[in-house]
Order: structure tokens, then sequence, then C-alpha cells
């Protein structure tokens, strides 16, 4: 007796999970509709860049808060995004890295900015502050090539006469995964090193000369934080939540900048959207005092030819970021997109998607 | 039909008139019955077969694009369309050697423990509890290495091992590396850890298969625990064993989860066990998500080596056990 | 050492087994030092991240509280599905093989194959599904596709322990069924499976005990989703999953959910281990 009842136990109990499962949205709507959720709220999914990924993860949840509506973001990197975006699978993808005009046209996608963040150079060194490191870019270039393996190496202790430097070898951590992150910063490092340039080049996946590969900006700042004397690059965000120390770089007019959103600003500034074709600009090592020299933007990919009620979906949310979320940008140490540039976003939405 | 001769001999026995109705229903649904369940068979073959081919099918591009090379270079470069897997491939058998050469004597104590030494007692509690670590989710496993492990590898182990075994001629080239607890040796390590209760169970199994009147033989004739052990019952259990062995050594090759977290990622061949490396299947679970094309395909074959070589080993270890329970004559 | 003399032969034998015994305690006493440590660091960090927030909220952004709701549902979920969907394929195909296969040719073949697929790499498994279901059905991640992947692995577990389990019905039972004139497929259906019903549902739990701790196969079917969903046809979260991503990033909120879970997950899949064990009436060839 008590056999038979086991057995139909985990029968009963999937097929009772499975009828709750099965139910289509509860207003009624088949469920092969434009995802829509409880109450006519629209479900979007999208997937990408770990760069913004703080940033739209609250973005998601205010937009929730205030419209009802979901949309589902995962981090799994640009080149996942930009992949995933391609088949079809989600209904938007995010991308450190630019795509030209021709491979948007190739795939059909349109590319339009979401917003500005920076690169940051992050290490695990006892007793130092946020800021108080101080790198070239030649310099981070090389440690990040093997050829500065430690912190009392003669370059660093010249750059930063007042920081006591520990004798231990440097950890390098770099991105395992396809990084528009990465993107930006082997960009950086190939315009301000030669070395770089012959040996690694830039790209979302490069072959790294040493270090452990961490997945998404998440990993890298995991594993920073847990292996003492490593140096790894992430996104301003993610070094200031986990209180992690990062360095002053020196920009492209000789300066020592901090990272924050001012300098973040100030590259961004000087970028000239009017004349990239599909918003395709890169903006690291941008001209000007205060700028920081990792800049860079993110992009967001959209089908052109996909279901119109969810490139809808997805055109509002993106509409309800640029107009309420930037106050949480600010927050978050992002950079909103300035006026002029949504002005010029929300006309290439109503060219290339029709929209309102 | 398939009614066994003897009960239709009975059947056949006028103990009263034969309903042909009812015999005929019998009959068609005993052979629905069989060729529903016969179907289910078939899906399961094909279940099989179609994994197998969809994969290598998938990865065709790859190997036409790549040729040998892919099997052969070391030059891992998606964006410039390069595919040489000896890194992952490589990575994959280190792991696993590292996991065996660990686990493997460990098991072979715990399973001569448990069937030797220990008092009637504590065989059942220890056995249980060697087997509530086979249950752990192998994530579990990777956090656990990636929290604990690897500041303890990071802190003791890697400085000793770079020190004293780094600085030897030769076998020195495998312990030189970076202070970090990340890499070969500790994704080694927690593969081993996971393999242990695998190999720890078949063992003691087939250590309970060994004739007590063999044993007995042997100690009546002075022979020392040990020594009934090590001449024995190895040598009556030598292929199931090596069976069992090679169980572990399939379920190590495989693994993804516990090696994910640990192994450091990085696409690069070093003779090093204490630098970063990958794994084949932490190399598909890393990028998988970003891949298309040739990339793709790549990865596809990739899957499809690691089956393969799973497919090979795990044969083996059948064929090995088979021939034990041949010899018990079951 | 019996008061002998050291150095003779029987001197070095009983060292050399005083020392192999030792070794072995030894080896015993690590393996039960490492399950030690381990479960001692499970209990640890997961009691510190446990509240009832865990089974009341969704996971939660970065440095916000939140619980695991929406992927303790999915992982029920999809187990359930795996569970429904490869429970019954595997209980019929071991019958097959018990019944109508036995030691014929094509039955060996069966039985290895399926020992291929019992110990085939899980994330192979979910690359499969990707291939079949995300990728050429035109579609998109969903519950189905994670809950496909999972019933591949549930598949050759409950086979294996059906086909055991019914080899081990003495043949009396089946023979005096068949003398009544009671037709094969009554007999496998009334008789057998009352006799090794407690095996197979061993079987079942041990696959779902399995299965609840899958990540990989989940990785490219089932995706992930921030939020609640009860949507099959839509990505889904799930308990592995979301460990794997939180306990992969920096924030000390997501790693103490991680925990959390994981000492959650551990304990349903020791609980489950145990019910199936202490439902064997003696013990059996349980692998995996």
């Amino acid at each position: 007796m008590t056999v038979s009842a086991l057995r139909l136990a985990p029968f009963l109990l999937a097929a009772a999970l499975a009828a709750t499962g099965c139910q289509p949205a509860s207003d009624g709507t088949p469920p092969a509709d434009a995802g829509t959720g409880p109450a006519g709220a629209t479900r979007i999914s999208g997937a990408g860049a770990s760069f913004v990924y703080p940033l739209m993860s609250r973005w998601s949840a205010d937009y929730n808060a205030a419209t009802g509506h979901q949309v589902n973001y995962q981090s799994i990197g640009s080149s996942g995004g930009i992949a995933q975006v391609k088949q079809g699978t989600v209904d938007f993808g995010s991308s450190d890295k630019p795509l030209s005009a021709a491979e948007l046209a190739e795939a059909g996608l349109g590319q339009f900015p979401s917003a500005i963040g920076g690169v940051v150079p992050v290490v695990n060194l006892q007793g130092l502050a946020p800021g108080e490191l101080r790198l070239t870019g030649p310099l981070l270039a090389d440690i990040f090539l093997g050829k500065v393996r430690a912190w009392d190496d003669p370059a660093l202790v010249a750059l930063n006469p007042g920081v006591a430097l520990p004798a231990s070898p440097i950890s390098v951590v770099h991105r395992s995964d396809g990084s528009g992150t990465s993107f930006n910063f082997t960009n950086y490092l190939s315009k301000v090193s030669a070395d770089w340039k012959a040996q690694v080049g830039e790209g979302t996946s490069v072959a790294w000369p040493l270090g452990v590969g961490g997945k998404g900006n998440e990993g890298v700042a995991s594993y920073v934080q847990q292996i003492d004397g490593s140096i790894g690059y992430v996104e301003l965000a993610y070094a200031l939540q986990n209180a992690m120390p990062y360095a002053s770089m020196q920009n492209a007019d000789g300066r020592f900048v901090e990272p924050g959103a001012e300098s973040f600003a100030a590259a961004a500034r000087t970028a000239d959207w009017t004349s990239a074709s599909e918003f395709d600009l890169v903006i690291t090592n941008a001209p000007g005092p205060d700028a920081w020299p990792i800049a860079a933007t993110n992009f967001i990919l959209v089908p052109k030819a996909a279901d119109p009620a969810r490139t809808r979906a997805t055109l509002d949310f993106f509409r309800w970021a640029f107009a309420s979320g930037t106050e949480q940008a600010s927050e978050l140490h992002y950079v909103p997109l300035p006026p002029e540039l949504v002005a010029q976003v929300e006309a290439y939405w109503a060219s290339g998607f029709g929209y309102e | 039909m398939n009614a066994i001769p003897a009960s239709a001999a009975l059947q056949a026995a006028p103990a009263a008139p034969p309903r042909p109705g009812r015999d005929r229903r019998d009959a068609r649904a005993d052979r629905w019955f069989r060729r529903v369940l016969a179907a289910t068979v078939a899906v399961v073959l094909l279940a099989l077969a179609s994994a197998a081919l969809s994969m290598l099918w998938g990865g065709r591009e790859a190997l036409q694009s790549q040729g040998l090379g892919f099997f052969l270079s070391a030059d891992w470069n998606p964006v410039e369309n390069r595919y040489g897997a000896l890194a992952p491939i490589a990575g994959t058998l280190a792991t696993a050697f590292v996991a065996m050469a660990l686990a493997v004597p460990l098991s072979f104590g715990i399973a001569v423990f448990l069937t030797e030494v220990a008092p009637r007692w504590v065989r059942g509690p220890v056995g249980s509890a060697i087997e509530l670590l086979a249950a752990i989710p192998s994530i579990i496993y990777g956090m656990w290495g990636l929290f604990v492990l690897v500041p303890v590898m990071t802190a003791h182990v890697t400085p000793w091992l770079n020190a004293h075994l780094g600085t030897l001629p030769g076998v020195g080239l495998l312990f030189r590396g970076p202070p970090l607890g990340i890499g070969v040796l500790t994704a080694g390590l927690v593969l081993a850890i996971m393999v242990v209760p695998f190999i720890t169970a078949v063992m003691r199994e087939v250590f309970l298969t060994v004739p007590a009147r063999l044993k007995e033989s042997a100690h009546a004739l002075g022979a020392t625990r040990w020594e009934v052990c090590r001449d024995v019952v190895l040598p009556y259990t030598r292929s199931a064993v090596i069976g069992g062995i090679f169980l572990g050594l399939g379920r190590a090759l495989g693994e993804t989860m516990a090696v994910a977290f640990v192994v450091g990622n990085s696409v690069r061949l070093t003779p090093s066990l204490l630098e970063p490396g990958t794994t084949i299947a932490a190399l598909i679970a890393n990028d998988f998500g970003e891949a298309t094309q040739t990339y793709r395909s790549a990865l596809l074959l990739l899957g499809f080596v690691l089956f393969a070589v799973t497919f090979v080993v795990l044969a083996l270890a059948r064929l090995m056990l088979a021939r034990l329970a041949r010899r018990e004559g079951a | 050492m019996n008061g002998l003399a050291p150095g003779t032969l029987l001197w070095r034998r009983q060292l050399t087994n005083a020392l192999a015994l030792a070794a072995s305690c030894l080896a015993a006493v690590i393996g039960l030092a490492l399950l030690a440590w381990i479960l001692w660091t499970l209990v640890s960090k997961g009691l510190a991240g446990l509240d009832w927030t865990l089974f009341t909220r969704d996971t939660p952004p970065p440095m916000a509280e939140g619980g695991l709701r929406n992927a303790l549902y999915g992982s029920a979920v999809m187990c359930g599905l795996a569970i429904l969907v490869g429970a019954p394929l595997g209980v019929a195909a071991g019958t097959w093989l018990a019944e109508y296969g036995g030691q014929r040719r094509i039955a060996i073949v069966v039985r290895f194959v399926n020992d291929i697929l019992l110990s085939a790499p899980s994330i192979v498994l979910g690359l499969f599904v990707y291939t079949l279901l995300v990728m050429h059905g035109g579609g998109r991640f969903s519950a189905y596709a994670g809950a496909l992947a999972l019933a591949f692995i549930v598949l050759p577990v409950v086979l294996r322990t059906t086909d055991e389990r019914l080899r081990l019905v003495p043949a009396q039972m089946r023979e005096a069924a068949l003398s009544l004139g009671v037709p094969q497929w009554k007999v496998v259906v009334q008789v057998l499976y009352r006799s090794a019903s407690a095996g197979i549902v061993t079987g079942i739990l041990l696959a779902l005990a399995r299965i609840s701790g899958e990540t990989a196969p989940l990785l490219f079917t089932a995706f992930g989703n921030l939020y609640w969903n009860s949507d099959l046809a839509r990505p889904m979260a799930s308990v592995p999953v979301v460990m794997y991503q939180f306990a992969g990033s920096p924030y000390a909120n997501w790693q103490a959910l991680a925990w959390a879970g994981a000492l959650v997950l551990a304990a349903f899949v020791l609980l489950t281990s145990l019910v199936a064990r202490a439902l064997l009436p003696r013990r059996g060839l349980i692998h995996d």
C-alpha cells in the first residue's frame, strides 16, 4: 500500500507541477503570441554584455515595478549577446563592441547605444585606497604582456613613489569569454603600446599571454577579490559595488585621472556620434584633460525583421530607460546618454524600425 | 507467439474448453505490449545515436576547415577563425590524470579499510558516508573548490610546490608556476575528491565477491591480512578494479561544473600543473553561448571528441567488469 | 611485535602488514575528513544565508535582497517534467530488456548503449538538445528544452534499475502467473511490477536526486530568468544555474544566496537518496 502510494507520488507531483506550468498566460492569449505575461504585461528577453549588467538589472527591476513589464536580461558576454540575437533566441542583444554597418546589414540588426561606462584596472593589494595606484597605458600593457611581473618592479615604483608596493608577483586576471569589455581594453592597449598591438592585438577574444580567465565581469571581479596581488579589468560599477581598489590612469593628455562618471562623460563628450553610421564608434583613448582613457559605450542590437510586438516592447523599454532611467545610471556611475544622442537614437528608431 | 511452451501445454490440458475470443485478444494485447516496449528501446538507441551524430555533423565544418590541425595545433583564436584544440584536449587529459593519480590510491585504501580492516559495526556507516560524497552535486564541489580549496592552495600548497619541486630538473617543469591556487592541479584535486566514491564503491563491491574459501585458505597458510589483499583479492578482482578505475576516469573526463570554477579558463598549452588551463567541458560551458558558425562547429566537434573518448573509456571499463562477472560465474 | 627479532622475514611481513593497514585507515580518515570539510563548509556558509525569504522572494539584482523562489520553482518543474518523460520510457525499455531481451545480442548492445548514455558527460546532452530544440526548432530557450535535456539523464538511470530489479524477480513468480493463463503483459504489469516496485521507485528517486543537481545541461537549454516564470515555453531559472551565476560573481549577497541554494539542494539530494536506499529491501547494485 505504502509502496503503491510512493510509486504514484512522484508521477502525481510531476503531473501537478507540469499542469501548473502548462497554463497559458492568465489573460487567455495563446502562448505563441508576443510573450505576454500576466494581465497584458509583456515579457521580453535580452542577453549580452556583463559590462552593463548592474545597470540593466536595475533598469529591469524599476521598469517592472513601474509598468509590470518584464525584461529578462542575462549576462553572457558581448559575443554571447551578438550570437544569440543573430540566432533569434533573444529579443535584443547587448555588446560593448559595435558591429560595423556591413555586419549589421548582413545580420538584419539595428544598433544603438544604451549607456556609457568605463573599464578600470582593479587590483588586490593590501592597504591600497581606490585611485591611489597610478598606471600608464604602456605599463598596463607590459603587465598584461608579462613583461612586468612583480609589484615592486622599478617601473611601477617610479610611478608610485608614495605607495608601499610589496615584492610579490603580479597575478593577471582576464576574461575567458568573448567580451566587449575585453575589446575596449585591448583596443586601448593597442593604441598606446606598439608591443601589445604587435603581439596580441585587439578583439573580444585574444590570445592572452598569461593569466587566468574569469567568466564575465563578475568572474574577473570574483577572481581579483580572491587572489592576493592580482590585477584585472572590470567596469567601474563592479569595482565600486565590491569595494575593490582601482587604479588611476594617465590619459592621452598626460594627466592622471580617476575613473568616475565625470571622467567617463568627459571622454564621451569628444565623441562625434553624428558622423558614425549605425553608431559604430569606439571612444577609447579620448582626448581632453579630464577624459578617462578606457571609456566604452554599450550597444543594443535589435533584429529588424522580428515580431513587431516584441520589437515594440523592446524599444518601449529603452525609451523608458532613456527618459526615466538616468538617475539609476548615475547612481551606478554610468553616464546616461546625453539628450542630443537620445534624440539621434529615437530618430534612428523611427527610420530603422518604424517605431513611433 | 512468445508464450512459454510449458504454459501453452498446460493451457491445452482439457480442464476447460478453450475460449478463442479471449485467447486472440490476449495474444493481440501481448503483441502490442511487446511492440510498445520495443519502440521505447528504439528511442534509447536513437537518442544516443542522434546525440553522437548531431555533434559530429555539427562539427564537420570545423573539421573541414582545420583538418588534422584541429587536434594537433594549440592555436585557438576564435576571432581569426583558427581552432587548434590541443590545449583543451591536453587540459582534459591532464586534469583527469591528476585526478586518477590521487583518487586511485585513496579509493583503494578506503576499499581495503571497508572490507578488511574495519570492525563490522564501522563498515556500514563509513561506507554510507563515503557514498554521501557521490550524491553531492558537482557544482557544490566547484563552489567549495573556489571558496575553500583555492585559498589553501594559494597560501600553502603552490608556494611549497614551487619552491621544493619546481627546482628539480625535468619534473620541475610540472611544478613551476604563479602562486595562484587556480589551475590544472586544483581542478585535478577537486575531480579526485569527486571520483573517489565511485571507484571506492566498485572496488568494495568486487572485493566482497572474492570467495571466502580463497581468503580463508590463505589465512590458514599464515598470510597476513595485507598479503591476502595483495596476493589473493587483487589478482582475483584485477579486471574489475581496472574497470572501476576506468569508470571513474570516464566521470573525471566529462565533468564540467566542478572544474569550471577552478581550472582558470585559459586556452593555452603549458607543461606546468600550476598554471591555469582549460578542459573540453569547461571550454564548451564557457564559450558555447557566444559561438556562431565555425566557432560553434569547433565546439561541437570538441563535444564529439569528449563523447568519443568517454565512450572508449567506458567500453573498456565494461569489458573489464564483464570479465570478472564471467569468472565469477554470474 | 610478538617479541620477534627484527629483520627476520616474519617481522618484515608483519611490519608491512601493519603499515599497509595503517595506510588504509589513513585513507579512510582522509576520505571522511574531506567529506566532513565539504559538509561543514556547505552547512556553515549555507545556514548564514538561509531564511524564509529564500522561498518567498525571487532572485534579486546584485546588492539587493531576495531569495530563490523562481529558481526553486523552475528546478521543481523541470525535474518533474523530466521524470514524467524519462521515467516511463526508462521503465518500458527496461522491461523489454528484462522480459524479452534476456541475454540476446541486441539486449547486450542496448545495455551497453544505455551505459554510455548513463555516463556521458551531461554537457554533451545539453548541446544535443540545444541543436535539436533551440537551434533548429526555430526555438528560443525554454523550460521544455531544459526538461528534455534532463530527461536524457533520467532515462538511462531508470532503465538500468528497472532492468536489474525485474531480472531479480524469481522465475517461479513469472511461471506461476503464466501457468494460470495470465497473458504476458498482465504478468508484467500486475505481478512483476508490483514485486519490483520498490526497486523501480528507488531508481526513479535516484534519477531525481541526480538531475536536481545538474547544471551543464540547463545552461544552453533553459538559459535563465530573473523573474518568476511559469510559462514552459520561455527561459526558466533553476537552482544549479543560479548557483553557477551567483557563485561566480563578486557580490556578497549573491554568494550568500548561492550557498543557501547549495545547502537546500544538497539536503534535497541527500534526503532523496536516503529515502531511495531505505526503500530497497537489500543492498543492490545501484551505481551512480
